[in-house]
């Protein structure tokens, strides 16, 4: 079944290019629907003309004579197979959606700030760009994503994802790209003047071309950019590497657990961090003062926190749960 | 009845003149007919906005008008069409006007009431008009902060203001029928008496009153963080984003039940009557618009799968978004059952009343699209969504609205329309409405965002299939208002019951008295009591009308 239904988006021309794993899976889901709808439409419509012109006025000869007054197990059967059938649909689609939600995870990550009105993409690497991202074919790749003002969203439809890109936290969002070309992204949130300028592409290119294209861009990677800033910023002098000082070590920090003054346990994941440098009050390590100044927020673009959090992970970092990233 | 109809001497609509007599009414017949221009008037505003966007969209480049425009023109268009169109619509123009007919009562519970929430509805609606004029809004109707509260330049405040305001006009309708459905009915009206339509407008009616304040108390927090810049949806201030979506969703989601269970009251009247058999499955009809109403509070979420809302939350809301499409498919099987074994003639209100049923049909089933999580990672906020609410709230609400133009006016007016001019504009409007909006579900699979000003030009076929289909949809539009007003004065008289129908509202002249009945009714038979054996004979007017058309 499966098979026909990929053949079948194969020539369907209504289609957007299948250029990731998650599209021909969310292609199937979207043909059986066409084909459960469709089968509702030709019957409905059916019955309706086919008794419009039965039933009509002029045809005095047709029988109409109702030999039934008890319809209740008609009626049950139409509660109860549309219900049934709306089961099916939420359990396939759920399950899917489940799939495209968990990022996998040797996922590699990449950052997106979003603004008004245009993307910024940051590689781990250090390489940047504007309303382009070029990744590697065949690889995972995640998005974690924030935007500086608005609500935005990062919408690939080759990919067939979609996420809302929010002012004052990370959502993520991943792919792992399967044909190698060009693909539109666009802003999906409306954001205000130039909401439809905020398009780009998605360049996927195959990974010895990608490779090239990261050493001829410049720029240092993230986690050293971040180092820079730990010290410029002054962090160094509270959380000096190794051991904590007026601030709790951040060696090993990244995805660990953290036990808070008001006895909760919390994950060290990417929002907890960034929360952590801009609030720094919001949470308080047990055993430490509330003395962070509070100015980072002010101080630090949406950039710069991301490098920062590059850099504290290269300290170590307990890999499960480590890029929570609130969905 | 033999020989020609009379237009009666005396009736409401001459029951005193003057403007005063008009804007100082309480007869809810006079409130109905203020309530028609009021928002006829206000529909033809959100449509030129709506031809100026098609007119934009024409072109992928744009050009036509400025982008901030534009995006001015899309929410401008929305907050018209649903709150000074759709939602006041067929409850305050049909609701208002043959409630108390339908229930033998001489009035709504509470006259003045009526007459106040309808100047309610007339400073919003000034409020709005204002900010229209000097400046426009550019936030979507639907206002997602921290862009409405913190970033957007335009007048923002005086159109949340009138939206505030005119939502009052909601709840103190819904008020009235709650209380007058309740307490005024005949002797004998028992509720399973009851027509659907009434149903229909109480289930409505429990919506407006518990859902609107949430909204009315949203907008006021997105006013005061503008004004007092009180951190509670921008994260810059401390609040959150998604807390708005919440609260605004929780009242929009059940916002377009109250747009649809009206006009399925409708096509309940129409359908029995044209058919000239009883509605199928009444109670089932009846525990459908009430349980549509009930689960359409418990969905909103689906407005937000992508949002950052949790996982979880997310596929609560999907699992329930499918249960409310239950009820609604309950209904469309009941209505062509309905058809099966009756006597149908083919007159302009049934046109609409199938226009209704096929429309929200695919409307409603892509509703399943949208609710399938995966998918709808993929189409929300696309085209797909643009097209699935307007094939309910166009293809469905307005449908059902005209129809109920169609089925009443006589009631309303004492005259009729010509028919063949009717039916005419019936078959434009469904074939206009087709080609606006089914390219638009292409659209949105093929990615194209929606609030979108300028697009990658291989949408642009599709786009100029839609915007052709929208000066159809226009011309469908204008043709009744030249052919209904005509009526007005050229128009046969009517009689009491030219369709031959039940229900108490057609036991009365056509127009009514001010007081509906010369004597209190008492009930005693069933609704929809359509036996196709009885010989019960037409009236002339409905002969001739049958005559003209022949289908």
């Amino acid at each position: 079944m499966t098979g026909l239904l990929r053949c079948c988006s194969a020539i369907f021309p209504f289609l957007p290019d299948q250029a990731s794993t998650h599209a021909p899976s969310v292609d199937d889901l979207y043909f059986a629907l066409l084909a459960v709808a469709a089968f509702f439409v030709f019957l409905i419509f059916g019955l309706i003309i086919f008794f419009s012109i039965k039933y009509r006025r002029s045809n005095s000869s047709a029988d109409r004579v109702i030999r039934r007054t008890d319809f209740l197990k008609l009626e049950l059967s139409w509660i109860l197979i549309p219900l049934a059938i709306s089961i099916g649909i939420f359990v396939w689609a759920a399950r899917l959606y489940f799939v495209i939600e968990e990022p996998p995870k040797d996922a590699m990550d990449i950052y997106v700030v979003g603004k008004q009105w245009m993307w910024k993409i940051q590689h781990p690497e250090g390489v940047r760009e504007i309303n382009e991202l070029h990744v590697p074919v065949g690889r995972t790749i995640k998005l974690i994503m924030t935007s500086q003002d608005v609500i935005h969203s990062f919408y690939v439809p080759a990919f067939r994802v979609k996420q809302d890109v929010l002012p004052g936290r990370y959502t993520t969002e991943w792919f792992q790209p399967t044909k190698v070309g060009e693909y539109h992204l666009f802003c999906a949130e409306y954001c205000g003047t130039s909401h439809s300028g905020m398009v780009g592409r998605i360049v996927v290119m195959e990974p010895q071309e990608y490779a090239k294209w990261l050493n001829s861009g410049g720029g240092s990677p993230m986690a050293n950019s971040g180092e820079a800033l730990f010290q410029q910023a002054g962090c160094a002098s509270c959380h000096p590497p190794g051991s904590g000082n007026r601030g709790p070590s951040l060696t090993g920090l990244f995805g660990s657990k953290v036990t808070l003054s008001d006895g909760r346990t919390v994950t060290a994941d990417i929002d907890y961090i960034r929360e952590s440098i801009v609030d720094p009050r919001a949470k308080i390590t047990k055993g430490y003062q509330p003395i962070m100044p509070t100015t980072y927020r002010s101080q630090l673009t949406q950039e710069q926190i991301g490098q920062l959090i590059e850099f504290i992970r290269s300290l170590g970092s307990n890999a499960r749960q480590a890029t929570g990233g609130g969905k | 009845m033999n020989g020609e109809a009379v237009y009666p001497a005396v009736n409401y609509l001459n029951n005193g003149y003057g403007v005063k007599s008009w804007l100082l009414t309480t007869d809810h017949k006079r409130i109905a007919i203020l309530y028609l221009l009021s928002i006829t008037f206000f529909f033809f505003i959100g449509g030129f906005f709506a031809t100026l966007m098609r007119i934009e969209l024409a072109v992928p480049r744009g050009g036509i008008v400025e982008p901030e425009t534009y995006n001015k023109l899309f929410t401008m268009h929305g907050i018209t069409m649903i709150f000074f169109f759709l939602i006041p619509s067929i409850p305050a123009v049909l609701g208002n006007f043959l409630i108390p007919l339908m229930i033998g009562a001489r009035d709504l519970a509470f006259p003045k009431l009526n007459l106040l929430s309808w100047y309610v509805y007339v400073v919003g609606g000034l409020f709005t008009l204002y900010a229209m004029v000097t400046g426009g809004v550019d936030t979507g109707w639907t206002f997602y902060t921290p862009y409405s509260s913190m970033y957007s330049t335009s007048m923002v405040v005086p159109v949340v203001i009138g939206v505030f305001i005119t939502g009052f006009s909601s709840i103190l309708t819904g008020l009235n029928f709650i209380i007058t459905i309740h307490k005024m009915r005949a002797p004998g009206m028992t509720w399973f008496r009851l027509p659907l339509f009434v149903w229909a407008h109480y289930a409505t009616s429990l919506i407006q009153v518990l859902g609107t304040p949430v909204l009315a108390g949203t907008l006021a927090l997105v006013g005061f963080e503008r004004i007092f810049h009180v951190g509670i949806f921008d994260p810059a201030l401390g609040g959150d984003p998604l807390l708005f979506q919440h609260l605004f969703w929780f009242y929009s989601h059940p916002a377009v039940y109250i747009m649809v269970l009206p006009a399925m009251g409708v096509v309940s009247e129409i359908v029995p009557c044209f058919s000239r058999k009883k509605i199928f499955g009444y109670k089932f009809m009846a525990a459908a618009v009430l349980a549509i109403a009930v689960y359409g509070f418990l969905v909103w979420g689906h407005h937000m799968f992508v949002s950052g809302q949790s996982v979880y939350a997310s596929m609560v809301f999907s699992a329930l978004s499918y249960l409310v499409a239950i009820p609604s498919a309950v209904k469309v099987f009941n209505w062509t059952a309905t058809l099966y074994k009756g006597r149908i003639t083919f007159g302009t209100p049934l046109l609409y009343a199938f226009g209704f049923i096929g429309l929200f049909t695919i409307g409603g089933l892509t509703g399943l699209f949208l609710a399938a999580l995966a998918i709808d990672i993929h189409v929300t906020d696309t085209y797909f969504v643009v097209a699935h609410f307007h094939y309910i709230m166009v293809g469905g609400a307005v449908m059902g609205y005209l129809g109920a133009i169609h089925f009443w006016w006589p009631k309303i007016t004492g005259r009729m329309y010509n028919e063949a001019w009717a039916k005419f504009s019936a078959l434009i409007l469904f074939a206009g409405f087709n080609l606006t909006f089914f390219p638009q579900f292409i659209l949105g699979y093929l990615g194209m965002p929606r609030r979108y000003y300028a697009y990658p030009p291989e949408f642009q076929v599709l786009n100029v299939l839609s915007s052709a289909g929208a000066s159809i949809l226009g011309i469908g539009y204008l043709i009744p208002m030249v052919y209904l007003l005509w009526s007005l004065r050229k128009g046969k008289a009517a009689g009491p019951n030219p369709w031959n129908a039940t229900g108490l509202e057609w036991q009365t002249q056509s127009p009514p008295l001010t007081d509906n009945f010369e004597t209190t009714p008492v009930i005693t038979s069933e609704p929809y009591e359509y036996d196709i054996n009885s010989n019960v004979p037409e009236t002339t007017a409905a002969a001739a009308q049958r005559e003209v058309t022949h289908v």
